[in-house]
């Protein structure tokens, strides 16, 4: 395959950038997203030009780390992570646009690389249950109902990669946020911060810069992991819960 | 020595919802859930011109007088207006407030960025700006008469709407309010049963039908009276 590629570069956090334009041959249709890249930085080093940085790590779409738009998608035209994106979705001699999240909360550090460290903020703020250090707890002392444990389950699977902020319209984190107060504030070992834990991330996430939701619903589209868009509801009825009874402390 | 035990002093529960953006998403509902209930009522009592003068004309009186003898003449119609005020200053300002900070968290573009958000759903704010100015004249036309386009008469609806809707502009203004009123309580009723975290997966398709169902049946009954203006069924 011959593509055309237009990716997105920037010197550092402070530098204005611009769309670069640069073509690739020989790509094979097997190849993930992220090889194709490497292939493209192989070529680049060997000219003697700056490669195009890229945050990636597992590359088994466990890890969140690589987080790419392409072509004004989140993680590209399939439902997963941009590594686990193959070429076969693409055609030859496509012209493909390739961008980092864009968000205030998440300021370009190079090229296509983004700090996200206000997710690990967020979750510092809640994102965590306070427990006694020590051996392994006896699994079975705190049971857990199934459906309680599907519903936990599936907001778990939440990778923090950040796709719901970057397609979002507003740069919200709702989306994460929810996901991550979900599935502590459905178990039991939660449920002692319970309160606490979704008014403290929900005021961290707002002290980030994040935008507020419209349920516009791309951030769940865009979600390699299918955290579905009710878990905003959820989200804020847990919120409004919490504020209820604080206001009666 | 008494130690200070609690640290975990908040601030009070309208401080935490004003400076929330899900508390303010919260005033949005609330404030927009009181509008769409008097939209309702609203609809219904137009409707009445189709029976004739006497009827919308006593329907009039009768807004002035409800509530008597507890209350005084016109009390409840203003204790209505003074609740309408506040809700639509709350959602205007929640509005604003929340939209500016939502451009301020995005203000990069990306380079081909399909619109994957329903219609309804991209003119929230437009829709909601054009449903604020036509607020404004419809007051103006309807209310206070300062406008109007033919020798307002308080107390005779009938003859004003006549009056309102022989005019052009009158007709367009209304009907392009009433369709942007649609979409706008379209996405918004909806969005709202979200942010009050009453929707869920199993009450997500009859949420959605009752949104749409309300939008078309509010657009068509407001729809109605000029079209029955401008159609002579109404004369």
């Amino acid at each position: 395959m011959r593509l055309t590629l237009r990716v997105w570069r920037q010197k550092n956090a402070d530098a204005d950038g611009a769309m670069s334009t640069y073509e690739v041959d020989g790509i094979s249709r097997d190849m993930s997203f992220l090889e194709m890249l490497d292939t493209l930085n192989e070529e680049l080093i060997l000219k003697g030009e700056d490669p195009v940085a890229f945050d990636h790590d597992c590359r088994e779409g466990i890890c969140g780390a690589c987080s790419l738009v392409i072509n004004g998608d989140a993680h590209g035209p399939e439902r997963t992570t941009t590594c686990q994106l193959h070429m076969r979705s693409f055609r030859d001699g496509d012209t493909i646009d390739i961008e980092p999240w864009r968000a205030s909360a998440f300021p370009v550090v190079k090229d296509l690389v983004v700090d996200r460290s206000a997710f690990d903020r967020i979750i510092q703020a809640g994102g965590y249950i306070t427990a006694p250090t020590g051996a392994a707890p006896e699994a079975h002392a705190a049971p857990v109902p199934k459906p309680d444990a599907d519903l936990a389950f599936e907001h778990a699977e939440c990778i923090g990669c950040g796709a719901c902020v970057a397609a979002c319209p507003n740069g919200a984190a709702m989306l994460f946020t929810s996901a991550k107060v979900n599935h502590l504030n459905v178990l039991p070992q939660g449920a002692p911060e319970r309160e606490t834990r979704v008014l403290d991330m929900v005021g961290q996430m707002d002290e980030e810069g994040f935008g507020g939701c419209t349920l516009a619903g791309e951030c769940a589209t865009a979600c390699p992991k299918g955290i579905p868009l009710m878990s905003i509801t959820s989200m804020n009825k847990e919120w409004l819960r919490a504020t209820r009874k604080a206001g009666r402390r | 020595m008494a130690l200070a035990t609690r640290t975990d002093r908040r601030p009070s529960l309208a401080r935490t919802v004003w400076d929330s953006t899900v508390g303010k998403k919260t005033v949005m509902a609330v404030s927009g859930f009181v509008m769409l209930l008097y939209l309702v009522a609203h609809m219904i009592g137009n409707l009445k011109i189709f029976f004739g003068p006497e009827e919308i004309n006593h329907y009039a009186h009768w807004l002035r007088t409800v509530g008597e003898p507890f209350m005084h003449y016109e009390w409840t119609l203003w204790l209505i207006r003074v609740v309408l005020v506040v809700a639509v200053v709350a959602h205007a300002t929640s509005a604003y407030q929340l939209s500016r900070r939502d451009i301020r968290a995005r203000p990069t573009k990306y380079a081909n960025r399909k619109a994957g958000r329903s219609f309804a759903t991209r003119t929230m704010r437009w829709g909601g700006v054009i449903l604020g100015l036509f607020i404004v004249w419809h007051i103006l036309d309807l209310t206070t008469g300062t406008v109007h386009p033919g020798g307002y008469e308080h107390l005779h609806p009938y003859q004003n709407i006549i009056d309102t809707f022989s005019t052009w502009y009158g007709n367009v203004v209304y009907i392009v309010a009433v369709v942007a009123l649609g979409f706008h309580v379209r996405h918004g009723l909806w969005s709202a049963a979200q942010t009050l975290g009453v929707g869920s997966r199993s009450r997500d398709r009859a949420l959605k039908t009752v949104a749409n169902v309300l939008a078309l049946l509010l657009t068509a009954g407001f729809v109605a009276v000029p079209v029955g203006v401008m159609t002579g069924v109404v004369s």
